[in-house]
């Protein structure tokens, strides 16, 4: 069973829905993302999403955009991103690290090479927003054939054909984009949230997360009721930007926001 | 009489043909797009595909475009530029003659119209020279949309005045400050505001890039020139002409030129900017230095750094100074159909100077580098052989770049 499987069964068992944060690697400085990463498990997080900065990311709102902008400013590269990755194994073996980006990047490092070294350095799962199942060979099946599971998101936008389409090609969970927008709107309707995940339920037995404008814990307690993990990406980052030179705070605010988060979902589960 | 196709190309297929069901050109094209846009360009191939076979959609895109954008546009033989070269004879596609002064008016008017029949109520659209963010703004008045034009703030200082003529046609123009701040940026935003706006925002792309269908339909939508361009020189000169020439910035008037000419025994030449030079780095010549990458929705030739990011660009023409291309390109060019080459900034100067004195016409930045090309085309040509070089915007707009590159305060 792959580690998102497990945690996913693990989860369900203890009656907990996974809290699931969003770093951009490399923001606000190569250094700062193991310690994060260790400061959002310790404050609760269940599966880790660290995102793969792009010089062009058009499904990204204002706050990680900036994200990116600080973490290329620094050299952050694919190479990095997967050395973080291990890094951050030797201490922890068992929370899923899910990686989230765009295709070039991985592209430049070639698709192989890329899934190789992935799957040494522990990465669990891998998103690739610009990259839809029609587009989804060679770089699904490869990850599928290291044991690594290709990510999917849905959206309002999706049809009943493409929902079952992309089921079928998901692994580990699918992502319901709760908006239509960039990551970081401002527009989620809780009430519209819960119909459509009826009907993903419908279709698929893999977990289904929730994210995309998760802006406070009011929000995800509302969420922790109807889907299997809440992703929390822009109000993470957007703590990170505001204390990037206060390194200490940093990690003191970002793992009080989380704790905020967990136990806000955890009573609502109550 | 036309010449004779050559003995291979009637036994091809014919190069027209594409792109697949799935927008690929090749191995290029597809959609590359976050799952929230996948519906939405889905409904936008098929509300095309309908109008494009419908007869009341196409008399009324026929009939704007005689009587609103002023088509057919002439083409002029250049006389004194055609002696100055001492050469092949040289055709100018008067494109810099059309409402708003550049091709970009044929591709704006088609989608605002698609948009109408969409029953969408807003129109929103990235531009780079301005050119396109006017033609849109111009079709949004024409129509009674409301419309939103992202222009990087780099670009906007260097294209004032049509961020002033947008204005003044009703358009919001919003400064983009992210990444390199110009096209590309301008891209991102307008994809970020469509996928937030998508029930009653119609996304206008200005160039034959972007997720399937644009890539196709930006296309048609500008094939209109080659198709005139063919019937023209055939009335005047009684034959197809030798070669093409166009700039390619992201494509469109360069594919829109080529489109009718593609199976014939035709040589066809696209211009991209060299900027400072290829050695220098500055430059936006992502087919003749660039590799196969993913942006904007399209697998296509793209101007990156080792690690898959997006390199900035440069050029002095805003309108060419794009990472990537039209996936069509990237394909003619694996197959070998058309040549593309560069031209510098300073010979695109050159060249701007060179028509605006031969033949008191003065060519946007962007064609001027078209017209370089062509002058160093025509020597090695002979006299009894024909060049088309498509003019594909007024120089009006660049006065001031070309001023200050002069050490000139106007
Ligand atoms: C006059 C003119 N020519 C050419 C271009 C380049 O675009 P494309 O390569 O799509 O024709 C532009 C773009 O703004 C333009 O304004």
């Amino acid at each position: 069973m792959s580690r998102l499987a497990q945690r996913f069964a693990e989860s369900k068992r203890a009656g907990r829905t996974a809290l699931v944060p969003y770093i951009t690697a490399g923001d606000p400085d190569k250094s700062a993302s193991v310690p994060l990463m260790h400061a959002l498990v310790e404050a609760g997080a269940d599966v880790l999403e660290l995102g793969v900065p792009f010089s062009d990311p058009t499904a990204d709102g204002a706050v990680i955009q900036q994200a990116c902008e600080r973490a290329l400013k620094h050299g952050t590269t694919l190479a990095d991103v997967l050395a973080m990755v291990r890094e951050f194994r030797a201490q922890d073996a068992r929370t899923p690290v899910v990686l989230m980006g765009y295709l070039n990047p991985l592209e430049a490092f070639g698709l192989k090479a890329f899934v190789t070294a992935a799957a040494e350095a522990g990465v669990d799962g891998v998103l690739t927003v610009d990259m839809p199942p029609e587009e989804a060979e060679p770089l699904a099946g490869l990850l599928r054939a290291r044991g690594l599971d290709p990510v999917f998101l849905l959206a309002p936008t999706t049809d009943a054909a493409r929902l079952k389409r992309i089921c079928e090609t998901a692994a580990g969970f699918v992502y319901y984009v709760s908006l239509k927008g960039v990551t970081g709107a401002a527009n989620l309707d809780v009430a519209a949230v819960r119909r459509r995940l009826e009907s993903v339920r419908r279709t698929t037995r893999l977990p289904v997360g929730v994210g995309f404008g998760v802006r406070d814990a009011h929000t995800a307690a509302q969420l922790a009721g109807m889907a299997d993990a809440v992703v929390v990406g822009s109000a993470i980052v957007g703590r990170i930007a505001e204390f990037q030179s206060q390194r200490r705070d940093m990690l003191t605010k970002v793992g009080a926001f989380v704790r905020e988060l967990r136990q806000a979902m955890d009573a609502a589960r109550a | 009489m036309s010449r004779p196709l050559k003995q291979t190309a009637s036994f091809r297929e014919s190069l027209r043909r594409l792109p697949d069901a799935g927008g690929h050109f090749g191995v290029y094209g597809g959609r590359f797009v976050a799952e929230t846009l996948m519906g939405p360009v889905e409904d936008l191939r098929a509300a095309y595909e309908q109008c494009r076979r419908d007869a009341d959609f196409q008399a009324e895109l026929q009939r704007d475009l005689r009587d609103y954008v002023g088509r057919p546009s002439p083409l002029y033989l250049a006389q004194r530029l055609t002696a100055e070269c001492q050469g092949a004879r040289i055709y100018l596609k008067r494109e810099d003659l059309n409402h708003t002064g550049a091709h970009k008016i044929n591709n704006a008017l088609g989608q605002a119209l698609l948009a109408k029949r969409m029953g969408k109520t807003r129109l929103i659209a990235e531009t780079g020279a301005g050119q396109h963010g006017v033609a849109t703004a111009t079709v949004a008045a024409r129509f009674g949309f409301e419309c939103v034009v992202y222009m990087g703030e780099a670009d906007m200082h260097r294209q004032a005045i049509n961020v002033y003529r947008m204005k003044l046609l009703g358009a919001t123009v919003v400064p983009v400050t992210s990444g390199s701040r110009t096209l590309k940026d301008a891209l991102n935003e307008a994809m970020r505001d469509w996928v937030a706006n998508v029930d009653n925002t119609f996304y206008v792309i200005g160039t034959v890039a972007g997720p399937h269908p644009y890539p196709m339909m930006v296309r048609d939508f500008h094939a209109c020139i080659g198709e005139e361009a063919r019937q023209q020189v055939l009335s005047a000169e009684g034959r197809l002409p030798d070669a093409l020439v166009a700039c390619v910035g992201g494509g469109s008037n360069a594919i829109g030129l080529f489109h009718a000419f593609l199976d014939d025994d035709v040589r066809l030449y696209g211009v991209e900017a060299g900027g400072e030079g290829l050695a220098s780095g500055k430059h936006a010549a992502s087919l003749t230095a660039g590799r196969s990458g993913v942006l904007h929705g399209n697998r296509t030739y793209l101007l990156e750094d080792e690690a898959g990011q997006i390199r900035e660009t440069h050029s002095i023409s805003a309108g060419l100074d794009y990472p990537g291309v039209g996936p069509e390109h990237a394909w003619l060019k694996d197959i070998g159909r058309v040549t593309y080459d560069t031209i510098t900034d300073s010979q695109a100067l050159q060249a701007f100077h060179a028509l605006t004195r031969h033949e008191g016409i003065m060519p946007a930045l962007e064609s001027a580098h078209a017209v370089a090309y062509t002058m160093q085309l025509a020597p090695t040509m002979r006299g009894d052989q024909i060049i088309i070089v498509n003019l594909s915007g007024r120089g009006d707009k660049d006065i001031h770049t070309v001023a200050s590159h002069e050490g000139i305060e106007l």
